[in-house]
């Protein structure tokens, strides 16, 4: 376990001394105060517009970090040769892989805790409240669908040659389960076979990754999701991060390394 | 005197996907044995399989036939790892780090406790004359330093064998001097040296025993005054252009190309 812990601390000293998140986050910070700073419409339900647009630039700005950051672990360590030496150590590829898991998932961990904490300030700024459980829930599932997103694009980064084929396959995939998973079922209905069964097995396959999205959540004040759906919800991103990251592991196992 | 690394008959072979799945046979039934405590010169020209054979050694090729053994286990079980030390021919680590970062972290790796880790690596930076650079960002090291700082993280677990690809590639002479005099120092410890170089001179002068491979077969072995005299020549060089078929002239021979010679 000391091993993994020490490549995945490798990866977070590295992301701690690059810039893209800070980019990130000046970026999302800088549209949200702007956004923030202007009343539309005399409309006193603004803050909802303006919680809805900050949670928007969250989820977008952990998309790029998770995938952008975890797609050139293991291409970077092979393009600049810093596997063989790290390989040539008694580390199994298995570790090797779980620890750049770890490193990338803490890593966007962090990142959320800090675009929370701002989202936070922003709206009890508006509403002079802190709804502090909703946004657990919240930051909780989002944690875990990063974890299936990053396993996905760990396993992207072993498949395909390109760091950018992966970042913007992955990207794709995520958005689109995102924005159109939860209807595929529904659209097989009106398909012919052998569509209609194609797309019916798709639905069961994909990872939801929509049920992890509490947004409306905390821009609506809704009530807390039941714990007991929320750690259902925990442990079906575990099953489907574990899944991803064995497919992984049997991509990487054999591969030869020249 | 036992075989601390020994391998059988080992076979790798690569396929192309881009050239109609053409296979291209990288070693053929090498077997090598190096005993403890001596520094084996692994000698072969561009090509002949020097690198693949490391890769077996370090796991990161998986032969197609044949086994492969470090101190008796099969490399394919990272243990086999443990007690080596390896310096590829390039250095290639973490640019983002600092000298003292990469050696922690390796150490970390091979499980030893702070105080241990603390200890070796004081040690390692004075050894390999890096003190004063050790908190230092790699991307600013010369390549001489880096080179060092290979050196320091290959003897960070205090290895039994110390496996070296080129290690004087591309140094200046004090670099290659300073190499060598740490390869000495590794030897007198009663380490064992595996050492892979093109640098012939280098080799007749430090190794115990050579072996000659040649499109992944192993031409020669022996030990270097033997190889001479078996071979009647008068150089460790002499013995590798024969070995591997060097006929002089070649190099100079008109190419077919229908232009009469001047």
């Amino acid at each position: 376990m000391n091993k993994i812990f020490a490549i995945s601390n490798v990866v977070l000293l590295e992301m701690y001394r690059r810039k893209d998140f800070y980019v990130l986050f000046i970026v999302t910070a800088l549209i949200t105060a702007v956004m923030g700073s202007v009343t539309f419409f005399k409309d006193a339900e603004i803050v909802r517009y303006l919680k809805a647009i900050c949670l928007f630039l969250i989820w977008a700005s952990s998309l790029f970090i998770a995938i952008g950051a975890t797609a050139r672990q293991i291409p970077a360590e092979r393009e600049s040769r810093t596997i063989f030496p790290l390989m040539a150590k008694p580390v199994s590829r298995a570790q090797i892989l779980l620890g750049k898991f770890l490193g990338c998932w803490l890593a966007c961990g962090v990142a959320l805790v800090i675009f929370y904490a701002f989202f936070g300030c922003v709206a009890a700024a508006r509403e002079h409240q802190w709804p502090l459980a909703n946004y657990f829930q919240a930051w909780a599932m989002h944690w875990a669908m990063l974890a299936i997103v990053v396993a996905m694009t760990l396993l992207g980064s072993l498949v395909l040659t390109a760091v950018s084929s992966n970042i913007t396959i992955t990207f794709i995939a995520t958005v689109a389960i995102l924005l159109v998973g939860r209807y595929l079922h529904k659209v097989a209905l009106a398909m012919s076979e052998p569509s209609a069964t194609m797309l019916t097995g798709l639905y069961y396959v994909i990872p939801h990754l929509e049920l992890f999205d509490l947004r409306d959540l905390i821009i609506h004040d809704w009530p807390l999701v039941p714990w007991s759906v929320w750690s259902i919800a925990l442990v079906y991103a575990a099953a489907y991060t574990a899944l991803l990251l064995l497919l992984s592991w049997l991509v990487f196992r054999k591969k030869a390394l020249q | 005197m036992s075989g601390i690394l020994r391998t059988e008959k080992l076979r790798v072979e690569f396929t192309s996907r881009e050239f109609r799945h053409a296979t291209k046979v990288a070693l053929s039934g090498l077997d090598l044995e190096v005993r403890a405590g001596e520094i084996f010169g692994f000698l072969g020209p561009n090509g002949a399989g020097k690198t693949t054979t490391i890769n077996v050694l370090l796991g990161f090729v998986t032969p197609k036939s044949g086994t492969a053994y470090l101190f008796g286990i099969d490399v394919r079980q990272p243990i086999a790892r443990q007690r080596i030390g390896y310096l590829p021919e390039m250095t290639y680590y973490y640019k983002f780090l600092t000298a003292e970062e990469l050696l922690r972290f390796y150490a970390k790796i091979f499980g030893l406790d702070r105080a241990e880790a603390d200890k070796r690596i004081d040690r390692l930076f004075k050894l390999v004359d890096l003190e004063q650079a050790r908190r230092r960002p790699l991307k600013t090291y010369s390549k001489g330093m880096q080179q060092r700082v290979g050196l320091a993280q290959a003897l960070i677990n205090d290895p039994d064998l110390l496996i070296l690809d080129e290690p004087t590639s591309g140094l200046d002479p004090l670099g290659r001097m300073k190499v060598r005099e740490i390869i000495q120092r590794v030897k007198s410890e009663g380490k064992t040296v595996f050492f892979s170089s093109h640098e012939l001179g280098e080799v007749e002068t430090i190794c115990d025993r050579v072996v000659i491979i040649n499109e992944g077969a192993l031409k020669a072995e022996g030990r270097v005054a033997d190889l001479v005299q078996k071979y009647q020549t008068r150089s460790l060089e002499q013995v590798f252009l024969k070995v591997v078929g060097y006929e002089p002239g070649n190099i100079l021979a008109p190419v077919a190309t229908g232009i009469p010679a001047a």
